[in-house]
């Protein structure tokens, strides 16, 4: 069986969330760079793997995917009874649906809260030369604080954001977080303990350590 | 069985998401309104339903949910049929078709529609303007998002392929109250889009939660 393909650079939030799925799993994989610096993401061939010309794409044998969560999904039905994990819980109602509900709330709360932070202060300093919008970064600490309130009641009653099992939603957190841990303001967690006790113990898997590896927090 | 209860205004959006995908299966439901005007949705009464204070919440029996895509899948995964599979877990890449254009409407079609509805409908509402500029602009971005779907529908009839799916009802509420705007001539120069949209309307599901909204 041929490994499947993630296009797009490893550093990226949205690619790093493919791959922690696929370290999950232990299936083989190879990511393929995607130059943006040279257009490369506007390009026909890589438009025919998505064709909004973002990252990632992805391709199994006949089978062409973009859209990470969407991507990961696929990835951990493939090879959930092979490598034993069970990260969506589709056989269980109850279970499937408190993974969806919190898969949704890091695309549609968490992270538009969080991710402001990490682009201002990491991504466009870096990339664009930019300073960082204290204002933006400000306003957004803000509603992260009346997020992480949330977080808080919720793990103080399970161990991982859909029960007392890790799941899908709890590793789409990792890869923003990870780089929110990089800015000036990670120690925003510190007043939320079960949230801080969380991370860590998503940030100890090996899968998360051996992809963070691939993501310096410094760029 | 207890008819399942979905919590927030009829006349809101994402509360039509869920409620096209109950008449979509035939379940027996409830809409329980939700207050905004009065806060109701940050009492202690709806925060236990949703903790962020939004609506739709759901109730079914013991479970209780949020997020309207999130309710939408657990109502088409339980009362699956051999008929209607609008999710189509069983199959790999059906499935996996499926979610990638559930989120093209949840990351890209959503974020560049809402801000017109917001400012078409709201704004004015609350005694304010809409902002023309914010319109162009968002109108802009929808283009650009409509040429890629008339290239995916003239291919396939539906967006994950010949088949319906939630991918496809995602995109109702939204739609339908644009329709309604100045802008929907956009749509004329996207056939495909166009066509697709007639077949969605055309559904009985569709048309059920419209007579259910209230009038404008």
């Amino acid at each position: 069986m041929a490994p499947v393909k993630v296009f797009g650079p490893a550093m990226s939030t949205n690619v790093a969330r493919v791959l922690v799925c696929l370290e999950e799993v232990g299936a083989e994989y190879e990511v393929v760079n995607i130059d943006f610096q040279a257009m490369e993401h506007k390009s026909p061939e890589h438009l025919a793997r998505n064709p909004f010309g973002q990252i990632p794409a992805f391709q199994d044998g006949d089978i062409v995917l973009f859209e990470s969560r969407a991507i990961a999904k696929y990835v951990l039905r493939k090879y959930s009874k092979s490598a034993g994990v069970d990260l969506l819980r589709e056989g269980d109602l109850k279970e499937a649906a408190m993974v969806d509900v919190w898969t949704e709330v890091e695309a549609h709360t968490y992270n538009p809260a969080l991710s402001p932070v990490v682009y201002e202060c990491l991504i466009y300093p870096a990339m664009r030369g930019v300073p960082t919008n204290q204002k933006v970064v400000e306003e957004s600490l803000e509603k992260l604080k009346k997020v992480l309130d949330v977080y808080e009641a919720r793990l103080s009653k399970h161990d991982y954001l859909a029960g007392d099992f890790l799941s899908f939603a709890d590793l789409n957190h990792f890869p923003y977080t990870h780089y929110f841990m990089g800015t000036p303001h990670a120690s925003l967690f510190d007043a939320y303990p079960h949230v801080k006790a969380w991370w860590e113990r998503l940030a100890a898997r090996p899968s998360v350590k051996k992809i963070s590896a691939n993501m310096p927090l410094k760029f | 069985m207890a008819p399942v209860k979905v919590f927030g205004p009829a006349m809101s959006t994402n509360v039509a998401r869920v409620l096209v995908c109950l008449e979509e299966v035939g379940a027996e439901y409830e809409v329980v309104d939700v207050d905004f005007d009065a806060g109701e949705h940050k009492r202690p009464e709806h925060l236990a339903r949703n903790p962020f204070g939004q609506t739709p919440a759901f109730q079914d029996g013991q479970l209780m949910l949020f997020e309207s895509r999130a309710i939408s899948r657990h109502v088409l995964r339980k009362y699956k049929t051999e008929e209607v599979n609008l999710l189509r877990e069983g199959n790999l890449q059906e499935s996996a078709l499926v979610d990638v254009w559930l989120d093209v409407e949840a990351h890209q079609y959503n974020p560049a529609i809402s801000p017109i509805i917001y400012q078409h409908y709201l704004i004015p509402m609350r005694g304010g303007t809409p902002d023309q500029k914010l319109i162009s602009k968002s109108m802009e971005k929808m283009k650009k998002l409509l040429d890629v779907y008339e290239a995916r529908l003239s291919k396939f009839k539906y967006l994950a392929g010949d088949f319906v799916s939630l991918a496809d009802l995602s995109h109702f509420p939204y739609t339908y109250y644009f329709m309604a705007t100045p802008y929907v001539s956009a749509f004329d120069s996207y056939p495909s889009v166009k066509a697709w949209w007639e077949s969605l309307m055309s559904r009985p599901a569709v048309q059920k939660v419209i007579s259910q909204l209230p009038k404008q």
